[in-house]
This record gives structure tokens, sequence and C-alpha cells, in this order.
């Protein structure tokens, strides 16, 4: 049992921000380093705490670690708007991932060589606050502003420390995601006004609801709102395109961080809030959620992926296609669907993340993304060859790593819903092996291109370093951890699933 | 009238009540006096002797000095000091206050004459608080003539330069019909009220509660509802709402950058306060009110957004962006018709605002060169490198006033949404979504060339922007102020919030 004097989930919030206004206030930057790396490890520490401890913990309405803290707008007639932070089986997977994500690309950041760096980790400590946050809060509005919060240095990020195209990837990602934010914010409002409920806390929401279910058209046209709205967040096909532009300009640490958590911000609103409180808008339009996530995001955006030439640009348009499975598990309907989605999104990010560590540590050796300018760069550095085919096998869903249980449930799910799509996405997977086979064996196998020898003859590649190697083996060892024990989080993940997915489902008649 | 009835009317002058308008206009008065009187090389400590009083009568205010007013009437119902009038007061100070150490910066740069500057700016407060506690249509129309007078002045001010003397003709001119399609469509309103017969006719119709009773009592005159129009028409102007939004690119670009910041915050709060109070009045007009006002609000909106978008000089963009959000406030106060939360929405928007806007402004007012009119995007290209603390004051500013958590600007706007979404209003907020998008857009061109794009000047090009002022003691602890304030009011709404909250 862990009796800690302080809440574990307020200090994963403040500890980065608290670092990241120092930064701010002009520390200088021998001192801002070593604050950063406290900054970074305080939420992985908290939330592998939480994690270890979650099943000692005594449960308020599903939530453990449970505390409310007043903004001053929660009086007894007020809007109902307090900072209230509290963990269940759905939140504490993303939040044990924001954590571990968010120290591997802050170790990851520390030791690149980007210009201005104290500006960079304190970006990087802001988003990581509101990462941790987002996957903390019960109310919904600080679950929305504490995506927000995370999101500005994403903008910021691209636009300082981006690639060649970076001003126009910023702007683009930016009007991209204000728009899917303003669409789910609206959708969170009506579900607020329509239900009548006194609070924005998703407790009292869950209870009035449960009592008081929405008419149907009411709960199609605020589960259309959430969906679009998420849907743009997480790149559901045809609103994907910021994406891979974003990505691919975005500095490896802030696409870790983004690709890997914060983008899991809507998949997790569907989950915990749109499905739960709106079943039958869900049962409505899941239909056109599986289309649009199978032909879409898996089929199309899949031989999309299949067509690069770019490193960067094979990662960041597979991330696109892996959320087609998540979208395909939402559609399902169904505790099994769900778990799977909870899973895959904590695999994906730990993976997603690794992939674009080892892209940008490959950059340094090559000094190109385009693939065909690369090639046998694996008798030169084996262990970063080592760790980018490991990192594959997990990305395509090799048994041994998280994916596996995360795209497996989902198939299993959607076997039950629709034979046809379960092929579609089962056929997906030969999708992600060709492409991410091949791109590991442009990278490093085979002999290497006259580009690449030039290259290397200027700058002869050293393998990777342990200041790499550090956060990569962070990301490695859980995929590997959830991959060979999954139960660590299904078990918690199972119990909320059924109590939360037990009244709405009853009242489906499912 | 006979001596004995003028003593009872004049008992019934609350001097005490109106402390804080009164001591304004006395120091206004007392700093042309010091002019006079004292030798020529004290008169730069003028205008700290104007701010400083203002932030005592702010302290004075704030304390709570004239909260024993509050629920009365006072001068034979020329005046109701009401809660919001007290709240207002605080807001008009505050705004008086920054306009004050903005001028100090932007004065520094011309050659013209300082005292009368502040002197009209503390009239024109004056002016303000008293026309948001007036219950007459009398008063009310001599206090917004107070106001705007002032206006014509202020924006003309740095006369020397031509775009300056447009702005001040143009604002003259649409003021000047703007305040006779008031003062038309008040007359229409007192006439019909003073027909006898028509039922429930008054002999003191300029009394608005009167009026109201009045209006009540015939819900369906045709005179009455034209002259409904003409009085929202008037105010319109004074809010910069379509289709009075006309004037506004022109002159916020001309007009000095302190009274571009009094336009954008002051001048728009009081006009905001002015329509909630007719709209009160008006109510049994709300088969005409809710339209006029919801259709205003969506044009307002788009018309901002839109004209906003292609505009590369930062004072037009500033003026274009406000107009959009008198679009949002347009569409509280159209919510506030049916729900009583928004009037609390619109106060805590105005305050998020007036935080953000002046932080803007202040860095607009150090960056600006010589000659005020000509503040372009592109001078602010590499200001993260040259001074940070400004480009952080202006990122802030600038989110907020886009609606970005954790800014109060995005408190703000929640809450006017979560009206409007009370009262029913889909097809604004449908507006108002593409409009908060489109601002981004906007809002995140000018932080763009703030932060990313590098300082370096192509060649020859060396004297393409304007010298930037250093940042003194003072302003730069006004605008870290502002900015920690926007920040904090939208993480804990604390005391605003629980003003809010008793409504």
């Amino acid at each position: 049992m862990s009796n800690l004097p302080f809440d574990p989930l307020l200090l994963a919030i403040a500890i980065p921000l608290a670092v990241a206004v120092a930064i701010a206030c002009g520390l200088p930057k021998r001192w801002s380093i070593r604050l950063a790396y406290v900054g970074f490890a305080a939420p992985a520490l908290m939330a592998l705490h939480t994690w270890f401890y979650f099943a000692g913990q005594t449960q308020v309405h599903g939530y453990a670690y449970l505390t409310n803290y007043s903004t001053g707008l929660d009086g007894i007639d007020g809007l109902g708007i307090s900072l209230k932070l509290g963990l269940n089986g759905i939140s504490l997977p993303l939040f044990v991932l924001a954590g571990l994500v968010g120290l591997a690309a802050g170790l990851y950041a520390i030791q690149s060589t980007a210009e201005r760096l104290k500006i960079y980790l304190m970006l990087l400590l802001v988003m990581q606050a509101g990462l941790m946050g987002v996957f903390a809060s019960v109310d919904v509005v600080f679950f929305y502003l504490f995506h927000e919060l995370a999101l500005i240095p994403t903008f910021i990020m691209i636009g300082i420390w981006g690639g060649r195209d970076r001003s126009y990837a910023a702007m683009k990602v930016t009007i991209y995601l204000t728009a899917g934010a303003m669409l789910s914010l609206i959708g969170l409002i009506a579900l607020y006004v329509k239900s009548g409920a006194p609070s924005f806390d998703l407790i009292t929401l869950r209870q009035i609801i449960a009592a008081r279910p929405l008419g149907e058209t009411v709960q199609n046209n605020i589960f259309a709102l959430l969906m679009f709205g998420f849907g743009i967040l997480v790149s559901l096909w045809p609103l994907h395109t910021w994406a891979p532009l974003g990505y691919g300009q975005a500095p490896s640490s802030a696409a870790m961080l983004h690709a890997g958590v914060l983008k899991k911000f809507g998949l997790y609103g569907l989950i915990q809030i749109a499905l739960p409180l709106l079943p039958h808008g869900a049962a409505h339009w899941s239909h056109t959620l599986a289309a649009l996530a199978a032909v879409g995001n898996v089929l199309i955006v899949g031989f999309i992926t299949m067509a690069q030439r770019d490193l960067k640009q094979v990662i960041g348009y597979s991330s696109v296609m892996h959320m087609g499975y998540a979208f395909l598990g939402i559609a399902c309907y169904s505790v099994l669907g769900a778990g799977g989605v909870v899973l895959l999104m904590v695999a994906h990010g730990l993976s997603v993340a690794l992939l674009f560590l080892l892209a940008t540590s490959i950059f340094h050796r090559t000094h190109t993304f385009e693939l065909t300018e690369m090639g046998g760069l694996a008798q030169k550095t084996p262990v970063l060859a080592a760790f980018f085919v490991a990192a594959t096998f997990a990305s395509i869903g090799l048994p041994g790593f998280a994916n596996f249980w995360g795209e497996l449930t989902i198939f299993v799910a959607l076997w039950q819903y629709s034979h046809c799509l379960t092929i579609i996405a089962i056929s997906g997977v030969v999708i992600s092996a060709v492409y991410g086979l091949r791109a590991a064996a442009k990278v490093f196998f085979g002999p290497p291109t006259e580009a690449f020898a030039r290259v290397a003859a200027q700058h002869p590649p050293s393998d990777l370093n342990w200041r790499e190697k550090l956060p990569a083996l962070i990301l490695l060892a859980a995929l590997l951890f959830i991959g060979f024990w999954p139960k660590s989080l299904s078990t918690p993940l199972d119990a909320t699933l059924h109590a939360v997915y037990a009244a709405p489902a009853a009242v489906s008649g499912k | 009238m006979d001596i004995a009835s003028l003593q009872t009317l004049a008992a019934n002058n609350d001097w005490l009540a109106i402390m804080p308008e009164l001591l304004l206009g006395c120091l206004a008065l007392a700093l042309l006096a010091l002019e006079i009187i004292l030798p020529a090389k004290l008169h730069s400590r003028l205008p700290a002797v104007a701010l400083l009083g203002v932030l005592a009568l702010l302290v004075f205010q704030l304390l709570g000095f004239t909260a024993g007013f509050v629920e009365s009437e006072s001068f034979n119902g020329l005046l109701v000091h009401s809660r919001e009038g007290q709240v207002m007061r605080v807001f008009f100070l505050l705004a008086a206050l920054l306009v004050g150490v903005i001028g100090t910066i932007s004065l520094a740069k011309q050659k013209l004459p300082h005292t009368e500057f502040y002197h009209i700016l503390l009239v024109v407060t004056a002016a303000m608080m008293l026309l948001v506690q007036s219950n007459h249509f009398v008063m009310l129309f001599v206090a917004l003539e107070t106001v705007t007078i002032g206006l014509y002045i202020l924006v003309s001010y740095f006369r020397s330069s031509p775009l300056t003397l447009e702005a001040g003709l143009k604002y003259l001119i649409m003021g000047a019909l703007s305040s006779s399609i008031l003062l038309f469509g008040i007359v229409l309103l007192y006439g019909v009220a003073g027909n006898p017969e028509l039922t429930g006719h008054t002999a003191s119709a300029m009394n608005l509660d009167s009026l109201h009773a009045f209006l009540a009592a015939n819900r369906h005159n045709f005179l009455a509802s034209v002259g409904i129009v003409l009085v929202l028409s008037g105010v319109a102007f004074k809010i910069a709402a379509f289709p009075f939004q006309i004037w506004v690119p022109d002159v916020y670009q001309g007009a000095p950058t302190p009274v571009t910041a009094f336009l954008a915050v002051a001048s728009k709060g009081a006009g905001f306060l002015v329509l909630l109070v007719l709209a009160r009045t008006f109510s049994p007009y709300a088969w005409l009110l809710a339209p006029v006002l919801t259709l205003m609000a969506a044009a307002t909106l788009l018309f901002g957004s839109l004209g906003a978008l292609t505009q590369h000089n930062v004072k037009r963009l500033m003026g274009l962006s406000g107009v959009s959000h008198a679009g949002f406030l347009l569409m509280g106060v159209v919510a506030a018709g049916t729900q009583s939360m928004a009037i609390g929405a619109i106060y805590f928007y105005l305050f998020a605002y007036l935080l953000a806007s002046f932080a803007v402004f202040g860095v607009m007012a150090l960056v600006a060169g010589p000659d005020d009119a000509d503040q372009e995007i592109s001078h602010y290209a590499g200001l993260a490198k040259d001074s940070p603390f400004l480009a952080l004051v202006l990122a802030i500013g600038l989110g907020s006033r886009a609606g970005i958590p954790p800014q109060a600007g995005f408190m703000g706007k929640l809450f006017i949404f979560i009206a409007a979404f009370k009262a029913g209003l889909y097809g604004l907020l449908t507006v108002a979504i593409v409009g908060v998008v489109i601002s981004i857009y906007y809002y995140f061109s000018w932080i763009r060339a703030a932060v990313f794009s590098s300082s370096t000047l192509p060649d020859g090009d060396a004297n393409a922007r304007p010298a930037r002022t250093p940042v003194s003691f003072t302003t730069g602890l006004v605008l870290g102020l502002l900015a920690f304030g926007t920040v904090l009011l939208g993480l804990y709404q604390g005391v605003l919030g629980q003003w809010l909250n008793t409504r």
C-alpha cells in the first residue's frame, strides 16, 4: 500500500510546469538542463508509482487518487468547473504512456544539438505537463484545457526547429488541429448542456446520463461533433493530411510526444466520454466510422505509405494508418474493442516514439531522410540497426511486443462486428510489414549507395551513444514488458471498462 | 417651480455616490491648473501625477468606498448604482490607467503637449463611468456625447500625421451621424410613449424603467420598434458592430496607439454595457431584438474575421479582430435574453479582453517607430531573439485574444459558448467556430513573424524597421502583470468567478 503525503497526479503536472517557469525566468543553461532532468523524470516516476500501487488504491466512483481543487467556479449554482484529478483503468495506461514517452523525449532533447536549447526544453516541459494533465483530468473542461496546453508548444516547436517547410507545416497543423479542437469543444459543451448536469466532471455526467439518457437525435448530433472533432485530432481519413506533413517537419522530441501521446487524446476522449455516454450515437455512426477507418486509414493510407521515399514520411503515414485500427476498435463498440484500442494506443505510442527517435539518430549519420540515398548502415552501426528492426517489428505487431495484443484484441472484437472489415484490417498488417521491412532494409542492409558512401567518407558514422541509447531502451523495454505481461495493464482496464460500459449496454439492449 | 420642490429634488442628489467621477474630473482640471502654475521643467512629471491619481481612485474603488450606494437611485432616477456599475467603474479606471502607461511610451516619440492628453483621458473615463450607471435617456446621451467628443480630440491627437487627421475626420463624421441616429430613436420612443391614446403612456418616457413599463404594455407598436432599431444602431456604432463597423480599420490605424487601445477596450466595453441595459429595457420587444441582434452578431463575426485575414498593418488587424470580438460579445448579449448566466460571461470576457488587449497594445507601442500609423507585421521579425520578454507578452496576449487555453480568453469564449448553447443559438455557434478558426490564422501569422522569423533584413533594406523602444522598469512591470493576470485568470477564475456565480 502506498500512502504518499502528496498527490502524485498534481505533482506530475506541476513539477514540469514549475521547471518550465523557472527556465523561462532566466535560469542559466547548466542549471536549466539539470532541472530539466528532474522535470522529465518526475512525471515518469509518478506514473510508474501510480501504476505499481493502482490495485491497492481505494477507488471513489471508479477513480483512484481522486482529488478536487477549486478554481473558483464550482459554487452551488456555478458552472461546476474545477480541477478534478483521478485515474481509472482507462486513463492509467495512457498516464503511464505519457510519463514514459515524456521521459524518453526529454532525455533525447537534452542530448540534442538544438539551437536555443533552453527554450526547446521549456516548451517540451510545458507539453509534458499538459500531457500528464490530459489523462489525469476527470473534469471535461480541464481535459480539453490541458490538451490545448500541450498543443501550443507543438506548433511553436514545429515553427522554430522544424525542417524546410516549417512555416507552412506549422500553420497547417495549427489550423487543422484548432478546427478539430473547436468541434470537440462544442460537442463537450453540448453534452454538458443537454444532460443538464450541474458540473463538467465526468463522474457527475455519467451518473446524470445513466439516470436520464439523452434523446436519440441529440446523441447522434453530439456524437457526430465529437467523432469528427476528435477524428481530425487523431487524423481520421480524409482529415489526416496535417499529420505526415507536421511529423515530417517537427523536431524529433516534439514528434515523439505528439504522435506518441498527444494524438491519443481524441481516441481517449471517444472511449472515455463519447462511447459510454452516447451509446445510440455511437451505434448510429459506427458504420461510417468503420468504413472511413478501414478503407481510408488502413487501405488508402497504407498504399500511400508504401510509396513514400522519405523515412520520416513513412513513419508519419504509418502512424496515420495505425490509427485506422484504433477507429475500427471504437466502431465495434464493445468492451473487447475498446480495451484493444487502449492497449494499441499505449503500444503504438511507445513504438512510434521509438521510430521517430531512431529516425533522427539515423539522420545524424546519413544526413538525409531519403531512403534511396541510404543503405548498408548496419555494418557501421549494428546497435542502431537492431533497435530499428525491433521497433519495426513492434510497429508491425509481431508477438512479444505490446502492439500484438492491441491488434489481436481489436481483430477479435472486429470479427464479431464484421467479417469483411476484419479481412481488410488484417490485409493492412501485410501492407505495414511491406513498408516497414522495406524501410529497414533500405536503410541498413544491402550495399551502401553512392550518396551514402560519400557522406560516410566525410563523417564516419558512429554507433548509438549512451545518451541516445537510454531513451530508446526505456521505450523498447516498456514495449517488451507489456508485450510479455499485458495483464499489468489489462486487469484494471477490464474492470473499468466493464463498469463504465455496463450502463449504456443495458440501454442499447446489447 | 417653487423653491421647495427644488429643495426636495436637491435632497436626492447624492454627490457622495458619484465621488469617483467627481474626483476624476477634479484631477483632470487640476492637471491643467498645475501646468500653468508649475515651472516648465516639472511638466514632464504631470502624467505621473495623473496616473497616480487614477491608481489611488482604483484602490479607493476596489476597497469599496462607494459600496454603500449599491442598489439605490440618485439624482431623481438619473443614475442607478448597480453592482455591475461598481465592477465597470473598476474596468474603466483600469483601462484609463493602462492607456496612460501606453501613452507615456507613444507620446515620448512625438513633439506634442502631454498634459492635455491626460486631461481628456480622465474626463472621458469619468463620462464612461457615469454612462454605465445612467438610467435615463438624457443622462445616457449626455454621458455618451462627452465620451465621443473627448474621443474625437484624442483620435486626432497626433495632428502632424495626415493619417491621424483622416482618422479624426472619419471618426467625427461617423460619430456625429451615429449620435443623431441614436437621438432620433430616443425622440421617437419618447414621442410614442407619451401618446395619451396608448395604454400605459407615460410622461417620463426618458426614464428607462418607465419606458420599459410602457413597452411591456404595447408589445407591437410600429413606431416604438423603429425607435428601438434606431437606438440600437446608434449603439452599434460604438461597439463597431456590423453594419456600422466600416470606420474601424482607418480610425484604428490613424489614431495614436494608446487611443486605439482606449477605443478597442474601454469604448467597446461601455458600448456593451449600454447595450445590456437597453436590451433589458427593450425586453418586451424580444421578438424584434433577438433576430436583429442575432443577424448583427453573425455578420459582425464573419466580417471581422474575414477582414482581419488580409491585413498587414497590426493596428488595422487589431481593429478588425476587435470587430470579431464584438461579434462574440453580441452572441453573449443575444443569449442574455434568455440565460442570465450570459451577463456574467460578458463581464468575464470583457476583463479577459482588457488584459490581453492592453498586453498586445503595450508591445505595439514599444515596437512602433515615430510614425505611429506605420506598424507592419513584418516589423516584428526577430522580436523573440532581440527581446524574448516582449515576444512572450505578445504571444500570451494574442493567444488569449485567439481563445487558446490556459489564457483567460479561452475561459471567456467557453462561458459565452455555454451560454449560447443553453440559449439554443446553434447557427451562431457554427459561425463562431468558423470565426475562431480563421482568427487562429491571422493571430498566428503575427506570432509567427515575432517568434519564428529571424531579424536579418534583406540587403539594402536596413532601415525598413523602426527602432524599438527599450523596455523601462514600469512598462516591463505593467506588461508582465498583464501577461501574468491573463494566465492566472485562465487557470484560476477565483474572484471574478465568484462574482459570476452570485449573479
